[in-house]
């Protein structure tokens, strides 16, 4: 069983992280009753939501963050690769969105990525699937998701990023724009094999520790922002003021949203926790979750970089198909809830 | 000896090149060390995930930044195959 130091040490970082969001309400409770704050104030709705959910998100994001490195130590884009070669169409699409999860991927190397999927045989759709999924369904708006709205959003989102991913894939595949990719990228031939690092149980404990360092550090200033400005909405703005402007009866609501949220750059860590304070208002969640979707899913930084082997068309039907599928998921829960 | 650095500038790329800095200079072997852009270049080399190492034009690590300590003994092994 569990032999190794290691071993102990990543279950008892998950036990205490477990344990302390246990033990968050009571201890933040008896933290606000210390300070004279008048039930009921707008001040005191504030500060009480900022100082329980930042903490919880944090220790959620963490706790998710170690599991998700866990999982992801047993893929590499290698791996993916040849899982993905030569796979028939909607296979292929299915295959590359689910392996798009759980790939450690960053949109900076999502060139490389691409000329080493097109070199190994893996099928233009599959490979657009992979990289829609892989920057849209993301461990961080996951856990947001869970933290603050539950976890029928959370599987909401995980399920319809995937349609979308595994649909446009699909589009993107039967349409055959395969000359729309520069020439130049197939016929880059390179040696097609890195060494691949043999982990053990260790090391990918190792790998999770670092993830966590390296995510948890990067996005937590983003966390804490998001809530204090959610806290400020959630306290200061009074209820239904949005339902006008972006309710459900609004139909333009959702290709706005769409349309502001694809050049917003942001990481899903600042912008749940402000999707959050603004449903409360009256902003429905079908138009929420299609901002957020566009805000993460597609981003204009890495659209250009892609131009650097997709020509001009393949990038319009690429951000086309995946706003066409963000606006559908938008109408669809809108229609719904 | 000749090391390289496969990117497109992320940050970790410029960890991975300073780190492979103060490994050459720990060890005190001459290297020269050139970081790469150019995505075809990457490509040439069938790294699929930034930031590379190349040492003596063998691909070394891929996808992860080695510490100082593994990057030395990266260099040590492939120092005869200059």
């Amino acid at each position: 069983m569990l032999k190794s130091k290691s071993r102990w040490q990543a279950l008892g970082f998950v036990a205490g992280l477990l344990a302390l969001y246990w033990f968050l309400q009571p201890f933040v409770d008896l933290i606000l009753s210390l300070f004279p704050l008048e039930n009921g104030s707008r001040l005191a709705d504030a500060v009480r939501f900022f100082v329980f959910e930042a903490p919880k998100v944090l220790l959620l994001l963490a706790i998710v963050v170690f599991v998700v490195g866990i999982v992801r130590s047993y893929f590499s884009p290698e791996r993916t690769r040849r899982l993905l070669a030569n796979r028939s169409s909607l296979v292929g699409n299915f295959m590359g969105s689910t392996l798009g999860i759980v790939t450690p991927f960053c949109s900076c190397s999502a060139v490389p990525l691409f000329i080493g999927f097109v070199e190994a045989g893996v099928p233009l759709g599959a490979t657009f699937s992979f990289l829609i999924a892989a920057p849209m369904i993301n461990e961080v708006a996951a856990v947001l998701l869970l933290g603050l709205f539950g976890w029928e959003t959370t599987l909401l989102y995980i399920s319809t990023g995937l349609s979308i991913a595994i649909l446009a894939g699909f589009i993107i595949g039967k349409l055959r724009l395969e000359r729309y990719v520069e020439e130049w990228v197939y016929s880059a031939k390179g040696p097609v094999s890195v060494p691949e690092s043999r982990m053990d149980f260790d090391g990918r404990i190792h790998y999770a520790f670092v993830a966590v360092r390296d995510i948890v550090g990067k996005v937590w200033p983003y966390v804490v922002a998001g809530i204090a400005v959610g806290a400020g909405i959630h306290g200061y703005v009074p209820g239904d003021f949005m339902s006008g402007i972006m309710g459900k009866s609004a139909w333009w609501a959702v290709p706005v949203s769409v349309v502001i949220g694809v050049p917003l750059y942001s990481n899903a860590a600042g912008i749940i926790p402000i999707m959050q304070a603004l449903l409360e208002k009256g902003v429905s969640l079908g138009t929420a979750l299609a901002f957020m979707m566009s805000v993460i899913g597609l981003s204009f930084p890495e659209t250009i970089i892609l131009r650097k082997v997709l020509k001009l068309r393949l990038i319009a039907v690429f951000v086309g198909v995946v706003a066409a599928g963000i606006m559908t998921v938008g109408y669809l829960f809108n229609f719904i809830y | 000896m000749i090391i390289k650095v496969l990117g497109s500038g992320c940050p970790n790329c410029k960890t991975l090149e300073r780190r492979a800095m103060q490994a050459v200079e720990e060890l005190n072997v001459r290297a020269e060390i050139a970081e790469v852009r150019d995505f075809k270049e990457i490509a040439s080399y069938g790294v699929m995930h930034t930031p590379g190492l190349v040492i003596n034009e063998k691909v070394v690590s891929a996808g992860h930044v080695p510490k100082v300590e593994e990057i030395k003994s990266l260099i040590m092994q492939n120092m005869e195959t200059a």
